[in-house]
């Protein structure tokens, strides 16, 4: 496998990635205002999510810098053509920040609600706008042979882009509902199950769609297989919570994104931006890589450092894998009040 | 305005914007977790408390650093799609490196200290603290490699085929003298930054405590002096080195950057010895520099360039000659240089700017500096200073280093111009690597789009400082919370005990609940 390729797959496992962590903080902030009918509902929520959603976005940040470092001609024809949808998406993720990090600088309930509120609507936007940004970049961009867009402000948002945040939102509110499932008790978690247990075959319906797209215009008996894998654990998954399963069922959601990622990424190889305009206009991994040198300087580095940022992740979420309940916990005044 | 224009305003708010949080977060970083190991090593309660309170204003603003770098990233590809085309071949790989390196390291592992309180052993938790604080500092020697790369490209040769930059030598990149000079220079000015807030805020509470007839004996006395002292000398000491790698930075600068280091003196014709401009008049802001006068000191120039007290400076006029000779007079006349395509290049930077920017990154750095001693003076041995002038002074001038980080940036990056990429003088001309900033903008964007985002930036940005001031000042006004005759707070709206307000829980419970 030459190197353009194995970056180009680093790239994907890192938006598949991101897509797969972000994805439950997207879909449990999301969910606040539908699954948290009380208060305390509301912060066992951000509490479940609390010590996650900041080491999650660096997945965006890394995958965002892998397409810089690895492929500049994909950054550099993708981010202006959207550049309006990017800078919506961007104010979705500052607002996000701040209200998870002030929200509890202050102790009033119209603070609280207020800083709540804006943490759904920050991650709402944000995950829409990823969605509609990976929608577009392999179903098609209106780009002529230079990599300038062909039309307004807005030419880059068309059916592509809608489907891609349709699906990206529809995998993170399942995702996040399941998760929730999994990790906590009390009345969130059986309002949280009942909330995957209703949307959980249609949420998937608009992803398959996506990958299916893909798959149609361009891809492999492989990438076919992927897509069949992706929607039998759609199969699988909602299954599995019918019969209270969160563990498998949420192993199972996990597998319908890696399926769909794969079979996206998959069948789109080697193009990174397809043209609307003129197939011949399409940016190619060749088109838009930097060179062998840099790619193999990359290559040591994140040969390295990726199984260590791995493991510490994962250990992150070892030590913070406790059932959450929003009751006090009885004779335990030394347990650290996270909310 | 045309769309290159919107865009240097956007890039010049956000990163300035951005730059207020990131040397509190590595200074106030590197002093909590100082804290936090003393509370380890000593348990002594101030400790505690201290890394408590500091520990808080370090989260507020850290996340407000973390959102606004978000747009950092994007932006090289928004706006400046050319550019990031061009040094493709260096630049987005040490970014990804950051993320990949530091980012990860920062936001987890500041994640696990959040919440980890009591959850994981005691000194697992403590390196969960220095592993985010080294994430910080790691991430800084990333963007300031970037960064000194576009000041002085070494690493590359020109690639033929396409005129852009090849990378060769990687270590080169990232060992460039000029990256290890500002990388130092940053931090140690990060560390002045958390000192001053130190200082300010701990004597303000000093001052209020012996007014009010408090006791100085009890452990929030001893919060407060620990934090001027610690404060104070952290200031000085950090001074000193901000003095000593500024001197270093301006001596390759010169070599590297010789119109940079001229327009900040405003010296026009070359001089043997050059004296240094001590405050200038005359018609600075016309950017004609033979119609700047200045009052001087003799020698000083040459010292501070090439530290002897004889030789040359080049001055501005003839520099710019010289760079007109090898770069040309006129911008090519090809339509990716836009508006400024067969324009005449000016490549003496905005004089008043560099002048002007160098100055007040001096003399705040020098206020601060005065103000520690000031602080470390009236605090010797046990003494409480209740001088109003003196206290307030020193928590306004808390101000002083962000202006003086603010407007060395703003010096460094403006006096680039007209470059982005500036050409390195130790590679023969004709092999150079150098990029306008004219060519650098994204061609396929429009001027509504850019204007679009400049206000929305703005508006949020400015939005956010509000409630970020207001949550510091609220914040710091109560003080650390006591348990000595405070009133039992009430519970929180989800009947948690409320971390912030004073009650008559033992310090272990107080540190606990301070993790949200």
């Amino acid at each position: 496998m030459d190197l353009q390729t194995l970056w180009f797959a680093a790239v994907a496992v890192l938006w598949t990635g991101f897509l797969l962590l972000e994805g439950f903080d997207f879909g449990v902030a999301a969910l606040l205002p539908v699954l948290g009918r009380r208060t305390a509902d509301r912060h066992l929520m951000l509490r479940s999510i609390g010590p996650l959603w900041d080491g999650n976005e660096v997945w965006l940040i890394t995958a965002a810098g892998a397409v810089f470092a690895a492929f500049p001609g994909w950054y550099a024809t993708w981010l202006p053509v959207l550049y309006l949808p990017f800078v919506l998406v961007l104010f979705g993720l500052i607002i996000r920040a701040v209200a998870f990090e002030w929200r509890h600088s202050h102790h009033t309930e119209r603070w609280d609600s207020a800083w709540t509120q804006v943490i759904t609507t920050g991650s709402l936007i944000a995950a829409a706008g990823i969605g509609a940004a990976l929608g577009a970049t392999t179903l098609g961009l209106p780009i002529d042979a230079d990599g300038n867009r062909v039309g307004g402000p807005f030419a880059g948002l068309g059916w592509p882009a809608l489907l891609g945040a349709v699906a990206v939102l529809g995998f993170s509110l399942v995702h996040g509902a399941v998760f929730l499932a999994l990790k906590t008790d009390g009345p969130v978690r059986l309002a949280a199950r009942a909330f995957a247990r209703r949307w959980s075959p249609v949420a998937a319906l608009p992803l398959l769609g996506w990958a299916g797209l893909v798959q149609l215009r361009s891809g492999t008996l492989a990438t076919g297989v992927l897509w069949l894998v992706a929607a039998l654990a759609v199969v699988v998954a909602s299954a599995r919570i019918r019969v209270d399963r969160e563990g498998q069922a949420f192993t199972a959601w996990a597998v319908v994104l890696l399926g769909a990622a794969a079979t996206v990424f998959g069948a789109g190889y080697p193009v990174v931006v397809p043209s609307t305009i003129d197939p011949a206009f399409d940016v190619t991994i060749a088109d838009a890589s930097v060179s062998d040198y840099t790619l193999t300087v990359m290559t040591w580095a994140a040969g390295i450092g990726l199984p260590v940022v791995l493991g510490y992740q994962a250990w992150t979420y070892w030590v913070f894998r406790k059932r959450l309940s929003a009751e006090p916990e009885p004779h335990a005044p030394a347990e650290p009040v996270a909310s | 305005m045309d769309v290159l224009d919107i865009a240097r305003w956007q890039f010049g708010i956000t990163t300035v914007y951005h730059f207020l949080m990131v040397p509190l977060t590595l200074g106030l970083g590197v002093l909590v977790a100082v804290m936090h190991t003393m509370w380890v090593r000593t348990d002594k309660p101030e400790w505690l408390r201290m890394t408590r309170f500091w520990g808080r204003i370090y989260l507020i603003n850290f996340v407000l650093g973390v959102a606004t770098g978000l747009v950092q990233e994007f932006q090289f590809g928004l706006a400046w799609s050319e550019y990031s085309r061009f040094v493709c071949d260096v630049f987005g790989s040490l970014l990804a490196l950051e993320a990949l390196l530091a980012f990860f390291l920062e936001s987890t592992f500041l994640g696990l200290w959040i919440f980890g309180w009591g959850r994981i052993p005691k000194k697992v938790h403590l390196a969960s603290l220095w592993a985010a604080v080294l994430g910080s500092v790691v991430s800084a020697y990333f963007i300031i490699a970037a960064n000194s790369w576009m000041q002085h490209p070494v690493g590359v040769v020109t690639d033929d085929a396409t005129g852009r930059p090849l990378q060769v030598d990687f270590l080169a990149v990232l060992t460039n003298n000029t990256a290890l000079a500002a990388f130092s220079h940053a931090i140690v000015a990060a560390l002045m930054v958390a000192g001053a807030l130190l200082v300010g805020i701990g004597l303000w509470h000093l001052r209020k405590r012996e007014l009010a007839g408090a006791a100085t004996t009890d452990v929030d006395h001893a919060v407060w002096r620990r934090s001027v002292r610690l404060g104070g000398v952290v200031s000085l000491a950090a001074f000193v080195l901000v003095a000593l790698t500024g001197d270093l930075q301006g001596k390759l600068m010169y070599e590297q950057q010789p119109l940079k280091m001229s327009s900040a003196e405003a010296l026009c014709e070359t001089e043997a010895p050059a004296p240094f401009s001590l405050f200038a008049f005359g018609k600075l802001g016309s950017n004609e520099c033979d119609d700047v006068h200045s009052w001087t000191i003799p020698y000083l120039l040459s010292y501070l360039a090439h530290g002897d007290f004889s030789t040359a400076v080049p001055g501005v006029d003839e520099l710019q000659q010289e760079y007109a000779a090898v770069y040309g007079a006129t911008y090519p006349d090809d339509p990716s240089f836009g508006d400024k395509a067969g324009e005449p290049i000016d490549y003496t930077p905005v004089l008043a700017v560099t002048y002007w920017g160098f100055r007040l990154m001096i003399g705040m750095g020098l206020t601060s500096a005065a103000v520690a001693a000031y602080a470390l003076w009236s605090t010797r041995t046990v003494r409480v200073p209740t001088s109003r002038v003196g206290v307030h002074g020193s928590l306004l001038a808390v101000a002083a280093p962000f202006v003086a980080n603010a407007a060395g940036w703003v010096f460094t990056e403006m006096g680039r111009q007209p470059f982005v990429v500036y050409p390195n003088p130790d590679v023969a001309v004709g092999e150079q690597v150098y990029f306008f900033t004219a060519q650098a903008v994204s061609p396929g964007i429009t001027a509504a789009e850019v204007w679009t985002s400049l206000i929305a930036l703005t508006a949020v940005y400015g939005a956010l400082a509000v409630v970020e001031l207001w949550l510091i000042v609220r914040f710091v006004r109560r003080g650390v919370p006591t348990r000595d005759g405070a009133p039992t707070p009430g519970p929180t709206p989800d009947g948690t005990p409320d971390a912030d307000l004073p009650g008559g829980r033992d310090a272990t419970d107080d540190v606990l609940s301070f993790a949200y």
